[in-house]
């Protein structure tokens, strides 16, 4: 799969649009889980994972192709989530009391649409849940603990998305997990 | 081992950092600690519901197409490229006619200059071909950009090309000299005329 990505890159950088359509249907939900579990909102995650393409294309002459292109696609995801959220963090409107519900809506739009039996319904409650406790920890966790099962990624790569050490990913990994552990060992 | 270490050594092992050796030191304690068990009890429990929840969200529908709607213009040549890459076959066929017609064009525009096939005892005065009186031309005649007074006679086929048959001074009227070819007599001063002309050339020899 890397070596047809990389064949779609070389055809953008020689100025073909449509190559980059490829790129994008293959990436869409791996980018889009990263910036909604940074943001929460399905809204919000959806903008800033059409401008994290967006970005990646005007700046597809930057890329190295001896790299890794999700590593560089994430880390695009996760700084302009992260640039998000520092934004954010002053004006505090209605919709950021309930920062995270917008999960639970999904869910239970879900649950209402197709009347699944009692165990999923308890399942994507629960997955709603773990959306929360991950969206309460702050960002710098956040962002190592929802990189660290999505793709595969080992820790030396989550470092290289976030521009971290990796003894700072470690650590980071080990105080995630343990604000969760208080926070989730009840469910 | 003390609880510490064992906190520590416990993380070390989820993120799949752990010797064999240190793992073998870490469940002796745990054996031995229920206070230890407990913790790296509920930390695995968070660690299997989070790689259960990295299950992958789908992006919303028709996110794909809303991107690329979004992206800069493309330059337009590398539509044409693309476009051109797809239909090799019309292109092959627009590159060859676009040559051919170039070069009939520029050779059509070259030839302004008077030409004649070569027979003895012709004159050429200018754009004028004079077949002198008294003279039998011996063979197919060919004037090109030029016009021709026939004074004399020729036996054989006469083509004027961008030209005319002229009444000379002194000469009989115009069919009065078509009269001295024994040949066919043909005037050709039509782009396809001209064009066909060639290309029937080019296949008879």
């Amino acid at each position: 799969m890397e070596n047809i990505i990389k064949h779609h890159i070389k055809n953008v950088k020689k100025g073909d649009q449509a190559a980059f359509e490829e790129i994008v249907s293959f990436y869409q939900n791996k980018v889009y889980h990263i910036v909604f579990r940074m943001i929460g909102d399905t809204y919000e995650a959806q903008d800033i994972a059409q401008e994290a393409f967006i970005r990646a294309y005007t700046n597809i002459h930057s890329f190295d192709e001896n790299r890794k292109f999700s590593t560089w696609l994430y880390r695009i995801a996760t700084n302009l989530s992260i640039d998000r959220l520092r934004k954010k963090k002053p004006d505090y409107h209605l919709d950021a009391e309930v920062k995270g519900t917008e999960g639970l809506d999904m869910y239970s739009q879900l649950a209402a649409d197709q009347a699944l039996p009692e165990e999923e319904v308890e399942n994507m409650e629960l997955q709603s849940n773990i959306h929360k406790e991950i969206l309460s920890l702050p960002p710098k966790y956040r962002g190592v603990i929802v990189l660290r099962f999505l793709d595969d990624l080992s820790l030396a790569e989550i470092g290289e998305i976030l521009d971290l050490p990796l003894g700072t990913v470690k650590t980071r990994i080990h105080r995630g997990r343990e604000l969760l552990r208080k926070k989730l060992r009840h469910v | 081992m003390n609880c510490e270490e064992s906190l520590k050594l416990m993380h070390q092992y989820l993120d799949g950092d752990a010797s064999e050796e240190e793992a073998q030191l870490l469940r002796e304690h745990l054996h031995e600690c229920p206070e230890c068990q407990q913790h790296y009890q509920e930390l695995k429990q968070t660690e299997s519901l989070l790689s259960g929840a990295a299950y992958e969200l789908s992006a919303p529908a028709g996110f794909t197409a809303s991107v690329m709607a979004k992206l800069p213009k493309e330059k337009k040549r590398v539509g044409y490229m693309r476009w051109f890459r797809t239909h090799p076959v019309i292109t092959a066929a627009a590159v060859f006619f676009l040559f051919m017609f170039t070069s009939v064009f520029s050779a059509w525009n070259n030839d302004a200059s008077v030409s004649v096939s070569k027979q003895e005892g012709l004159i050429v005065e200018n754009d004028l071909v004079i077949v002198p009186e008294g003279v039998t031309v011996e063979g197919d005649l060919v004037v090109e950009n030029g016009d021709l007074d026939i004074r004399g006679e020729v036996d054989g086929d006469v083509t004027i090309l961008n030209g005319d048959l002229v009444e000379g001074a002194g000469a009989k009227a115009n069919m009065a000299a078509a009269d001295n070819i024994t040949g066919e007599y043909q005037e050709i001063d039509r782009m396809f005329g001209w064009l066909w002309f060639h290309m029937k050339q080019v296949f008879t020899f």
